[in-house]
Formats: C-alpha cells, sequence, structure tokens
C-alpha cells in the first residue's frame, strides 16, 4: 500500500481478442484480489482510461452499486457504426460532487478529448436499462456525457456520440466517487500541441482538458 | 517429380538429399519447379557446379538456403544485377542511379543507408531517426487482412532491427476499383471491395494493437491494382545513436526470440518473386503469415531493454527467408560463419521438417546476437516479458554455415557461394509510345467538373478509413493525418516525439501511378516532388526520401525499360533536390490474370521542423486573409484527374523543373519560418481547383480567385488553369499585414496574389473572360468530397425516459 493512485492505461490488454478488458480484469483478480479490495476499502483512488475503463467494468469495480460485483454489472460493447474510431469529441462534466477525479471541475463544463476505440458504448442488461440508469442518476455516478461544441448532449447523435453509447454515457463512478472510468484519454490532451486544431488559434493555452482531471485527483490527496 | 532424384538418407527420415550432381537441364529446371526453388537454369548451373566440385549432392534444407538467399525478394537480383538497354549496359540500377545519389551528396546527417533494416538519420545529438518503408502486395492479394497485418509487424521489426523504438507507422495502399463487376473478375482474383476491407482492417489491427501511431499514408485506385493490390507499410523510430551497437564477433551466441516457430510462411519469399496465378490461393495460401501483434509488443519492449543495458551485439528481424536469411546476413556482414542446432528452435507444430524449420516466415520473431557473458542477463530480461528466447548456435570464425539437426549436419555450405549469386543479365528496351492529347471543348462553367473530381475515389476524402488507425496513441502527433473541425486532409504529418524539445519530425509521401501510364520517368519525378512539397508545406525541411518500387515482371523488357526509366529519374531529379535516399524496397513480379501492375513509385520523405510551433496546416483560417500561388502552371493535364474524369489519359505528363521547384520550397521554408504563412496546401492531383476548394470548406470559409492572375506558360483556358496538375506548387494564405515582407522575400520565385478568403462561405473562381466559371457553396464541395467513401450513418436517436 505504498500508492495512493491506481492507473490503468488504456492499449488493447491481451489484443481484447475475448472481451475488452476481460483478460486482464480476471487476471488481476487472480494475483492482486485482495490488494485491489484493501486499495478500494481505503478509499483510494482507481482510473481507468479506456481498456482500463472495460477492465473495470469487467472487474466489477464499476459501476459497483453494492461495492465490488462478483459479475460484471454492464458493458462497454462494439461502437454504432461499427469499427475503430479516432477522433476528438466533446463531453460535459455532470457530475454534482462525488468523483474525486472531476469534484474540482464545474458542472456543465465542456471538454474537448480525443476518443480511440471499438468497443465503447456502455450498456446495461436490456431488462434492467431503466432501472439501473435511474440509479447512477440518483447515486450522482454519472461524471461524463457526450455532447457537441456548445455543450448540447448528442442523445446518441453520431458522430458526437461516437459510439452509440447509453446515456451518452463517456464516463462513470462508483458510489464512493473514489473509483472512475472514462473511455476518452485525458493524457492525450495534455498539452496544447496535442490538440486538433492549435494551429489556428497560435495564441496557444498552455494545456489541453485532459490536465484537469489529473490535477484533481493530485489536489485531493495533498 | 522424378522420384530417383530424391536420395532417402534412412527410412522415414525427414531428411533427404537431391541427385542434383548428374541432373541435366532439363531436369535442374524440373527440380526448381517443383520444390517451388524459384531458381532459373543460370542459377541452378551455378548450383550444380557447386556440389560437383564437392562431390557430393546437396541435401534439401542447402537447395532451399541457396533459394531464399539467392531470390528476388532477399537479394534483388533485378536491381543488383546487368541490364541492357538501348545498347547500354548498366551494371547495377541500385548502384547506378539510387544509393549513388546518397553518395554523391554525402550529407553530414546521414547515419547508416542501405546497409541495415532500415536506414538512418540524424534527429539531434543523442537520436537517429529510423525509416523503412516494405511491400507486402503478394501476401495481401491471397490474404488481404493476414498479408496486411503482417505487412506492418514486418516492417515494425525492421525498425527494431536497427535498435530503434517505433514511434509512427505509414501505409500507402492501392486497391482496383471498388465497384469493379463482378462477372468480370478471373479466377483467383479477389473482389477489389473484399481486398479493400481486408487490407484496411489488417492494418488497423495491427498498429493500433501494438500502441503505434499511423499518422500518414494514401490510397489510389487504379484498374491495374484489382489483380494486384499494393500494401506499402512505413515505420519510423527512434534510435540513441550510443545505443546503435554492430560489434558482433565468433563466438557470439544466436539467440532467436518472440514467437514460435510453424508452418506458416513458408515460401514466403519466392512466392513473392513470381508473378500471381490463379492457383496462387491453393498454393501459397501457407506462404502468408498470421499476426500476433501483443507478441511483438511483449518482444518490443524486451528488446528496448536489452538496447538500453547495452547486452547485444548485433540485432536483424527475421522476414522473408526466416531463419535463412537472417542467420546468413548477419554472418555474412560481420564476417563470420555459423553453427546453428535445429532442434533447439521452439516450434508451433512438432513434426516440423528442418528445411521448414529454417526457411518458415512466422512472425513476431527477432535475432539477437549475445556475447556469451551477457546471455543470462538477457534471457532474464526476455522472461520477464514472458518472451521465448532460446539459444540456437553461434557465430564462428570459419566461412562456413553449418545446420545440424539432431545428431545430423543437415547442411555445410561455404559462405562465399551463398552470397555471391550468378549477377543476373537481364534485357531492356524502352520506346517512345505515342500518346495524343484529347480534345475538349471547354465547359462554359466548371461547377458539374469541380463536384465530378472532388468525389472522385483518387481524390475524396479517405477519413472512414483513416479513423479506424489510432493516429494519436503515444501523444506526440502535433500536426494529425486530419485537420481540425472539417477533418481536412494535412499534406504531412508531424510527430513531436522528445519531451524535452520542440524539435519534430515530418513524414509525407508522393505517388503518382497515373503518369506512369504515360511515362515512367516523369512518374518517378513527380512523387519525389510530391513528397517533398508535401514535407515543405508544413515546414519540413533537410528530407530524406525511401523508394518502393512495385513493378511487373521484369523479364518482360518493355517494363523493365520502364522501370530503368523510373530509376534514371530518381537519380536526376533527387540529386538536384539533394535529398538522399536512405532505404528501399522493390516488388517485381505484380503480375495477375488481369494483367501487369500500373508502374507505381512511391516516395516517402522524412523531414525535420526544428520547432514544431512553427507548423502550418492546410485549413483556411480567416476571412480578409489573401490566397497567394507559388510556382508556374504549365499545360500539363496529362493523366491528370480532369482528364480522366472525361474518360482520357492524355499527353502532357507533368515535369519536374528543379530550378524552379528548388526556388519554390525554399520560399516556402523562409515563409513560415518568418510567420508569415497562415495556411499552405500543395497543389497535386486535381489541380489549383481541388487544392483550393479543399482549403476552404476545411478551414469553413469562403475562397474568391481571379483566373488572370495565375502565372503560366501560354494557357487560355480556364479548365487548364484550374485542372492541371504541374509540380512544385503551393496555395499559401497570406495576413494583409505580411503582404509587404512576404512579397520581398519571394523575390525571384514565380508567384502571385490570386484571390481572397471570404466570409461568405463559396468557392468562386473568376475566367479569364471576366465570367464566373465555379461559384459553389462550400458545404456542397465539401459533401462531395466526403460522399464517396463515408462511413454508413445511422442516426440512433432515442427518446429519453
Amino acid at each position: 500500500m505504498d500508492f495512493q493512485i491506481l492507473v490503468i492505461p488504456g492499449g488493447f490488454s491481451f489484443g481484447d481478442y475475448v472481451r475488452a478488458g476481460v483478460i486482464l480484469a480476471r487476471l488481476l483478480s487472480a494475483k492482486l484480489d485482495k490488494e485491489i479490495r484493501d486499495f478500494v476499502e481505503d478509499n483510494r483512488a482507481i482510473l481507468g482510461i479506456c481498456n482500463g475503463f472495460q477492465v473495470l467494468v469487467e472487474y466489477g469495480l464499476l459501476p459497483g452499486f453494492e461495492g465490488i460485483s462478483e459479475y460484471p454489472e454492464a458493458t462497454l460493447t462494439t461502437n454504432i457504426p461499427q469499427g475503430y474510431n479516432c477522433r476528438w469529441i466533446h463531453i460535459k462534466q455532470e457530475n454534482k460532487n462525488k468523483c474525486k477525479f472531476t469534484n474540482n471541475i464545474q458542472f456543465g463544463k465542456i471538454l474537448n478529448l480525443p476518443i480511440a476505440h471499438s468497443e465503447g458504448r456502455f450498456l446495461f442488461p436490456k431488462e434492467k436499462e431503466e432501472q439501473l440508469i435511474e440509479k447512477l442518476y440518483e447515486n450522482d455516478m454519472i461524471v461524463l456525457r457526450y455532447c457537441d461544441e456548445k455543450g448540447e448532449l448528442a442523445e446518441k447523435e453520431y458522430p458526437i456520440n461516437p459510439n452509440g453509447s447509453l446515456e451518452d454515457i463517456a464516463g462513470i463512478c462508483n458510489k464512493e466517487g473514489n473509483i472512475f472510468g472514462l473511455m476518452p484519454h485525458p493524457e492525450r490532451a495534455f498539452y496544447w500541441w496535442q490538440k486538433p486544431n492549435w494551429t489556428k488559434n497560435k495564441q496557444i493555452s498552455e494545456y489541453g482538458d485532459g490536465k484537469l482531471i489529473f490535477e484533481n485527483i493530485i489536489d485531493n490527496l495533498i | 517429380m522424378s522420384s530417383n532424384l530424391i536420395i532417402q538418407n534412412k527410412p522415414n527420415s525427414k531428411l533427404y538429399e537431391i541427385d542434383l550432381v548428374k541432373a541435366s537441364n532439363k531436369e535442374l529446371v524440373k527440380i526448381s519447379t517443383n520444390f517451388s526453388l524459384g531458381l532459373n537454369l543460370r542459377e541452378m548451373k551455378t548450383v550444380q557446379k557447386y556440389f560437383q566440385k564437392q562431390q557430393r549432392y546437396p541435401t534439401y534444407l542447402e537447395l532451399e538456403t541457396i533459394a531464399q538467399t539467392w531470390s528476388e525478394h532477399c537479394f534483388h537480383k533485378t536491381f543488383k544485377g546487368t541490364i541492357k538497354i538501348n545498347n547500354k549496359e548498366i551494371k547495377s540500377l541500385l548502384k547506378t542511379y539510387i544509393s549513388k545519389v546518397t553518395k554523391e551528396i554525402n550529407p553530414d546527417w546521414c547515419v547508416s543507408v542501405f546497409e541495415d533494416n532500415a536506414g538512418i538519420v540524424n534527429f539531434n545529438k543523442e537520436y537517429g531517426i529510423a525509416a523503412k518503408v516494405e511491400t507486402h502486395n503478394h501476401p495481401s492479394a491471397v490474404e488481404p487482412f493476414g498479408g496486411a497485418a503482417t505487412g506492418v509487424g514486418g516492417v515494425i521489426r525492421d525498425v527494431l532491427g536497427v535498435w530503434a523504438d517505433p514511434i509512427a507507422c505509414t501505409d500507402v495502399l492501392g486497391f482496383g476499383p471498388l465497384n469493379f463487376d463482378y462477372r468480370k473478375l478471373p479466377l483467383g482474383v479477389k473482389h477489389p471491395k473484399y481486398v479493400y476491407m481486408g487490407v484496411t482492417a489488417g492494418i488497423s489491427a495491427y498498429g493500433n494493437n501494438m500502441g503505434i501511431p499511423t499518422v500518414n499514408g494514401a490510397i489510389y485506385f487504379d484498374e491495374s491494382y484489382t489483380g494486384n493490390v499494393i500494401v506499402y507499410c512505413g515505420c519510423l523510430g527512434l534510435v540513441p545513436l550510443s545505443k546503435f551497437r554492430k560489434n558482433a564477433k565468433p563466438n557470439d551466441i544466436i539467440l532467436l526470440v518472440g514467437g514460435k516457430t510453424g508452418r506458416d510462411g513458408i515460401h514466403g519469399v519466392t512466392f513473392a518473386s513470381t508473378e500471381l496465378t490463379e492457383e496462387s490461393e491453393v498454393i501459397s495460401r501457407p506462404a502468408v503469415q498470421i499476426a500476433d501483434p501483443i507478441q511483438e509488443e511483449k518482444v518490443k519492449r524486451a528488446i528496448i531493454e536489452v538496447r538500453d543495458r547495452e547486452l547485444a551485439s548485433a540485432i536483424t528481424d527475421l522476414g522473408g527467408g526466416g531463419l535463412s536469411s537472417a542467420i546468413g546476413e548477419t554472418a555474412e556482414r560481420y564476417n563470420c560463419g555459423a553453427v546453428v542446432e535445429l532442434q533447439k528452435v521452439p516450434l508451433k507444430n512438432k513434426d516440423l521438417a528442418p528445411w521448414e524449420i529454417y526457411i518458415s516466415e512466422s512472425q513476431e520473431r527477432m535475432l539477437l546476437i549475445i556475447p556469451p557473458e551477457n546471455l543470462e542477463k538477457t534471457l532474464e530480461i526476455f522472461s520477464k516479458e514472458d518472451v521465448d528466447a532460446t539459444a540456437i548456435g553461434k557465430l564462428i570464425s570459419k566461412r562456413i554455415l553449418k545446420l545440424i539437426f539432431g545428431t545430423e549436419v543437415v547442411a555445410n555450405l561455404d559462405m562465399s557461394f551463398i552470397f555471391s549469386p550468378p549477377l543476373s543479365q537481364k534485357k531492356a528496351i524502352h520506346k517512345k509510345r505515342k500518346f495524343i492529347e484529347p480534345i475538349l471543348k471547354e465547359p462554359e462553367n466548371l461547377n458539374e467538373e469541380i463536384m465530378q473530381i472532388l468525389s472522385a475515389p483518387n481524390i475524396a476524402s479517405k477519413e472512414s478509413i483513416i479513423r479506424t488507425y489510432d493516429h494519436e496513441v503515444k501523444g506526440n502527433t502535433t500536426l494529425k493525418p486530419l485537420q481540425g473541425k472539417y477533418s481536412g486532409p494535412n499534406d504531412a504529418a508531424v510527430i513531436k516525439p522528445l519531451q524535452k524539445s520542440w524539435k519534430g519530425i515530418v513524414i509525407s509521401c508522393g505517388m503518382n501511378p497515373k503518369y506512369g501510364k504515360i511515362e515512367t520517368y516523369w512518374m518517378a519525378a513527380s512523387s519525389i516532388d510530391e513528397a517533398i512539397r508535401n514535407n515543405i508545406a508544413v515546414g519540413g525541411r533537410r528530407i530524406a526520401l525511401l523508394d518502393n518500387f512495385t513493378w511487373g515482371n521484369p523479364e518482360k523488357q518493355e517494363r523493365l525499360g520502364s522501370l530503368v526509366k523510373a530509376c534514371e529519374a530518381c537519380y536526376d531529379i533527387a540529386l538536384a533536390f539533394k535529398t538522399p535516399f536512405i532505404s528501399g524496397k522493390d516488388s517485381l513480379y505484380n503480375e495477375s490474370p488481369l494483367g501487369s501492375v500500373t508502374p507505381t513509385l512511391l516516395i516517402s520523405a522524412v523531414g525535420i521542423i526544428p520547432d514544431i510551433r512553427k507548423t502550418v496546416s492546410m485549413e483556411i483560417k480567416n476571412p480578409q486573409n489573401m490566397l497567394y500561388i507559388i510556382g508556374k502552371t504549365y499545360d500539363e493535364l496529362g493523366g491528370s484527374e480532369y482528364y480522366s474524369s472525361k474518360g482520357f489519359l492524355g499527353k502532357n505528363v507533368p515535369k519536374v523543373r528543379p530550378k524552379q521547384a528548388i526556388n519554390n520550397f525554399n520560399a516556402i521554408t523562409k515563409a513560415i519560418d518568418s510567420n508569415l504563412i497562415e495556411s499552405c496546401h500543395d497543389i497535386s492531383e486535381g489541380g489549383i481547383a481541388v487544392s483550393a476548394a479543399e482549403m476552404a470548406f476545411s478551414g469553413g470559409h469562403g475562397i474568391k480567385i481571379d483566373l488572370l492572375k495565375i502565372p503560366n506558360e501560354r494557357i487560355d483556358r480556364n479548365d487548364t488553369l484550374l485542372f492541371s496538375e504541374s509540380n512544385s506548387r503551393f496555395l499559401i494564405e497570406v495576413n494583409k499585414k505580411s503582404k509587404n515582407k512576404l512579397e520581398k522575400l519571394l523575390k525571384g520565385t514565380v508567384f502571385s496574389e490570386i484571390g481572397e478568403i471570404t466570409e461568405k462561405p463559396n468557392f468562386s473562381v473568376n475566367g479569364l473572360n471576366g465570367k464566373t466559371v465555379i461559384d459553389m457553396e462550400i458545404r456542397n464541395l465539401r459533401k462531395s468530397w466526403i460522399g464517396t467513401f463515408n462511413r454508413e450513418v445511422k442516426k440512433n436517436k432515442t427518446r429519453r425516459n
């Protein structure tokens, strides 16, 4: 327990040849289950980016309505339209106060980050869908939602919502707010020169929006 | 095969010898054909003579070893052999033209050229840029997904093979028309649409899974690519120059690392050195390897650690020819011999025969040469990554190649014999063919024409494919293939590889197969010009070139003649531009039941930009700015998209005028460095019209052009001015405040202010007679441009509960 944050980054763990993230999730639970449970119990922070988000869902750490679930309660499945998609999108911070990674970012703030995945469509089992969505809202577990550049929610319109995700969900946290998973890549939007349009606005801002998320969690530790 | 030529040493043994010593000429040819050796009679006779002198029969493995090493794919017989053309004898295309450029320019920033798996040039004091582009046409024709994926995997290993960390991939592809009539498809040829889907999926699968961004490329369509798909895979890497080690010596251990060896990829190189036929599917299916990017990712990590701890004395990848090439070439390079125990090679299938083990091209394998004292530490690194690493032999001082299987010696060949194949002697002819310019009535207005050309497959947006490649992973892609909100087509990609430096690498390409239908000399010249001007357009300079030839059967004299012409252009133009070639690859024998491939030379350009903050993108930035053209327009519509849209080829193919071109290139670089350019786009396929339209709709503003202001050589037609594809030209957007400074800087260059950026979102052109010849809303132009390959968009609007 020497560390305060565990980050599972993106990157096709085990080739995503089975369901995205499932093999790494099983491997982690076979080798580090106790450590991870202690980590979570101690309210330390876990971040899953892209493939890392998929791992957290497969592990049962997210959404984690009643703590760590034995079986996945949701899934991140194949995009609609189908296929890998690498593009910059807009998302809105919609967490009220719970998520440790975004609680200093103003509610409703629009962030510009890139996505790069083929399995990012957040989905619940059909028969529980309505009830579980309700639960996400009730417990303030929704964090990021796809929207247009003005902040209007995508309502599943492609490519504003790039993968057909339920409720335009791009990122969620657990009930306690210490575990956070998102499909976009904040680490690829850290510096201004990583942004897609910096050659247009040469009055360069120092950083990209991704930095806010890393800053936020570090501020919470200090 | 007459079985009396096969001699089995022991009953049930997998080892056999071939009775070559007494074979007649006819039998020699038969042996070569039946065992898929791909050797011609002259070569077979050289082999026969060697074994007659040795007074013994060759083992089958020995024959295979020779065949692999002497194949077109491994030895580049055509490029290294002699060619007689129009009473002239060329000793070696490579030395006479391509590598001669580099030798004559002799830049001090080239670290290693035409020597290793990849070319290396300086990046800064500490790092070099490694670059390589491979062709993977043959395997991709038989198995599109696997062929393309292993093409990417292979070129990444080439870059690893010079101790470089791969940082970016490129891919340039050529397909038949996607609407090709199924009824006209000959047996054994796959439909272009199937090949297109498979190849692009294979490329994205490998690059994305390995976490290497695919940042630059192009997709071309041509009838001749229907039977001969073109797959060029490129990779760039960064190598710390102090860790670039090449000092293997006798007694160093040969370590095979990575994937296990199986029956996939047997005879890949001999297959790639022949024509594709109806039977290729059946015969050559095993020649295509199976890709496993995750394995390669682990191999990569281990190799980088071995490099950083300086544990190895040499490295090479296993590509074409498998172990036979890697071991032979390594021993040859360090003036050694080698002893290898084939039974030690980890196998996928236990029953592999020794010859299969030795020539299998199973993927994700690399060869390291390790001094004995470092072996243990090296093995630990690989075991940590869960990657096989097996000592299979060692280098020796005696110049022989000795292969052992269990207790038996299965090959024992002199190194000097293996590496001195008889030089190929080929004949070529070059005849000027007759072409004519079409007689076209000039349309009164060109709205229809510009729409049609923007939606032509070679011009239309490839966004739907580009977005399936991860072009941002690693977070260093500062100029992306698609620009900004409207996904404009940037001329080149820029990578910022080091955290603490503003220096960037600029990657671009040029390819003009249509010009090659008229004259391959100008096709090659134009490809070089295009690759360079794409690089210059975003701020690149100090450019190194890579050449990749895809040609038809070089035994056919006219085809070889056109290859010689293209090589001549490579020499003339690259020398004039002082842009050295650093690496290259050729793929010949691209012939199918539908005929020969259109001669296609890909030129890739690798430049640097001292400060990425100066990078210029292609989309229009602000209304009120002005539009300038740099460079002169000639009546050069031969092979153009405009003629093609009217069903013609034409004659006046674009030429390259090096003196003018260099002036233009230098002017752009200076203007970029002086912050005088807001946006810059090169003028290529589709001419000024397409280039300006792309700038407009990619920026979301209008452009107004006056054709009377375009500097030209005796052109009196609006369509020629707008659609001519003359080389070395650029369109630039300039702020009014910079006008004086810019015009001063451009002195001595052909340039002109030709129009303005407008609030009104229209692309409009005033013709030579003062009348409007184009007036279109930019969103309609963009619609045609993205419509051709747009991914099917489903709107999934659902009501929120």
